[in-house]
């Protein structure tokens, strides 16, 4: 009984043609390797997301938790058709990225988080998904939303991407944005880059484990968190009268 | 005129923050007189550029006054382009040189982040002569692309030196943590891979991204007082010995040959020559590195390399760390960033600090003079200041 309502409830994935991993050159001369991972591989991923859901600037939480349910479901058998991506340097997790195919013409970005900020990494991430798109999956649009300024000026802005309003995205239903393959191949010169095939050793070492991130993004520093007032946001008034009355009454 | 101290100073990271702008600039003020251990202010002054557009802020010296308790010391806002801080320390320096303070605060503070970054590009480009440049689209990138393009043909400047001085501020930000960019970069990362030229793309040709220092918001201050409280106080005497103000052309293209900045010069010889001290005298400087080619061009202008041979100077590691005249050990504008009006008093901050020996894993041994040319317009109006350390 419960073998057959599990058959209910787990998507049947269509056939999709692995991503083949490539690497690339950071502004700081590390070597960045993006490859697919499979659902065994997950786990690793959500608890090195998880802790960003707590990270209220740039619309990580939004973005965090969002993709922790997308990629927990995908591991458990609860969406379809999606993959993952991972950037990694010497093993660390950078990036993760997702999305999934809606028709064999069509595809739909989901997330992009990157945890190590700088360096273009999420937009490394992010163009790396639009070729899987375009040039692995076959398909002739991929519908894009951005949930932070971040990703409006890196997806919409960069890629200038055509207005889809009048199709809601799977994100929120709100308004989509398109990269057609037009735009693609306008952009692949400039901001699609990456090698082939990636060199053993690389590609061994980013396989053997995902290592947690070594500077990931954190909250905005709360400081002096419990003097703060309408007016004084950082304490900096409280502070300086208590101190001045220390020196004073010295 | 009386001789004026560094008694304190204070800083905030120059990055995003996210509290109003008033506070900005209270906060490393505070910070500035706990470090002095004074609290008689007697004037205020306070850098900026852009609270009035930015940040719908008037006022701004009356606002920081009061957040400090400092009522009813005098206080006035110092607004002088990119070239806020220093000039809000000459005033400081001023008012406690002629005898009329003897306890002075100056602190510079910039909130840019607050729009985003074309907004942040305009804002900045309404320094520009508004008939002759700003109305056709004149940026400050746009300026310095021109002016690096005649720097390269004349004196043999290439994207490889620009892409050294990145390397070397950004570099020497990661050892600054007040400063802007913790990112290393590498020549390979930035010049030399196949995907460089998307890591760095070009921004207005020939300077790329990171040719550029980042749009921050920071303050920074400076505590200034006269001999005799430097002296009544337990902390290292760090004298301003020399102060140079010089302005040019507002409008680029009217200067006689645009690759000299005359202004530049003109305030250096003015610093120099009243600290009675030569250009080979300064043990670490901080200048003005908006663009990777200014750093070039103000350390030849300042008198610290022949005129066209800076970027051979920086070749030979000459303005590195260890070099022979440590350039931006904080990271400078590139690194560091540059909340315009907070970049002078920021300079200031970190020259004391060397002078102090307390810059931690940045600091340049045995720093007794240094200097900082704080860049206004584009290089219209500009400041330079000298330190020396006494005791």
């Amino acid at each position: 009984m419960a073998v057959d309502l599990e058959k209910i409830l787990r998507p049947e994935d269509h056939p999709m043609p692995p991503f083949p991993a490539k690497y690339m050159t950071l502004a700081s001369g590390e070597q960045m390797v993006i490859r697919q991972v499979d659902r065994d591989e997950i786990p690793d991923i959500l608890q090195y997301v998880a802790p960003l859901v707590n990270v209220e600037r740039d619309f990580y939480d939004v973005v965090a938790a969002r993709l922790y349910s997308e990629i927990l479901a995908y591991s458990r058998h609860r969406y379809q058709d999606q993959y993952v991506l991972v950037a990694q340097v010497d093993g660390e997790i950078a990036a993760v990225v997702n999305g999934r195919q809606v028709t064999p013409n069509l595809g739909m970005s989901l997330h992009t988080v990157a945890l190590r900020r700088g360096l273009r990494i999420g937009a490394h991430a992010f163009a790396t998904k639009m070729e899987y798109h375009m040039d692995v999956l076959g398909h002739d649009e991929v519908l894009i939303v951005a949930e932070s300024p971040i990703g409006f000026r890196r997806w919409m802005i960069e890629y200038q991407l055509e207005k889809r309003f009048g199709t809601p995205h799977e994100l929120g239903g709100v308004p989509s944005w398109s990269l057609t393959r037009e735009l693609f191949d306008r952009a692949r010169d400039t901001l699609v880059v990456g090698r082939r095939p990636v060199p053993d050793e690389l590609l061994a070492k980013a396989k053997a484990g995902i290592l947690p991130p070594s500077d990931p993004p954190t909250p905005p520093a709360d400081l002096l968190a419990a003097t703060r007032s309408m007016y004084d946001s950082t304490g900096t008034a409280l502070m300086a009268q208590r101190w001045r009355q220390e020196v004073e009454h010295a | 005129m009386r001789d004026v101290y560094v008694a304190g100073i204070g800083i905030t990271s120059f990055t995003r923050l996210e509290y109003p702008l008033a506070e900005i600039a209270a906060f490393p003020a505070m910070l500035a007189m706990k470090d002095s251990g004074l609290t008689g202010i007697e004037q205020v002054y306070v850098a900026n550029m852009g609270a009035a557009r930015v940040n719908h802020q008037t006022a701004l010296a009356s606002a920081v006054v009061d957040s400090l308790s400092l009522t009813p010391a005098g206080a006035a806002s110092i607004e002088n382009g990119p070239a806020s801080g220093s000039a809000a320390i000459k005033e400081g320096f001023l008012a406690v040189a002629s005898g009329m303070h003897d306890i002075v605060l100056v602190t510079g503070a910039e909130r840019m982040r607050e729009v985003n970054n074309l907004e942040a590009t305009d804002f900045i480009a309404t320094l520009t002569h508004p008939l002759a440049e700003y109305i056709y689209g004149v940026t400050l990138p746009s300026h310095a692309a021109m002016f690096t393009r005649l720097y390269m043909e004349k004196y043999g400047v290439t994207e490889r030196h620009l892409a050294m001085v990145a390397v070397k501020n950004q570099n020497n930000a990661m050892l600054n943590e007040f400063a802007h960019l913790h990112q290393p970069i590498t020549i390979e990362g930035i010049l030399d891979s196949p995907e460089a030229m998307t890591n760095n793309p070009y921004v207005a040709e020939p300077l790329r991204f990171f040719d550029a220092c980042p749009v921050s918001d920071g303050g920074a201050a400076v505590i200034l007082v006269s001999e005799e409280v430097a002296k009544s106080i337990d902390r290292p005497l760090v004298r301003i010995a020399g102060v140079g103000q010089a302005t040019d052309t507002h409008a680029v293209h009217e200067r006689e040959n645009p690759t000299d900045l005359l202004a530049v010069r003109r305030a250096a010889e003015l610093s120099f020559g009243m600290a009675g001290l030569t250009p080979s005298d300064v043990d670490v400087a901080e200048l003005h590195d908006a663009f990777t080619i200014l750093e070039i061009a103000e350390s030849e202008e300042v008198g610290f390399f022949a005129k066209g041979e800076g970027h051979i100077a920086l070749e030979k590691g000459e303005t590195a760390l260890d070099g022979r005249l440590p350039i931006n050990p904080s990271g400078g504008l590139k690194g560091k960033g540059h909340p315009v009006g907070a970049t002078g008093v920021g300079q200031a901050h970190e020259i004391v600090h060397q002078l102090r020996g307390e810059a931690g894993a940045r600091q340049i041994a045995d720093a007794r003079i240094g200097f900082t040319c704080n860049f206004g317009g584009f290089g219209n109006n500009v400041i330079c200041l000298t330190f020396v350390r006494e005791n």
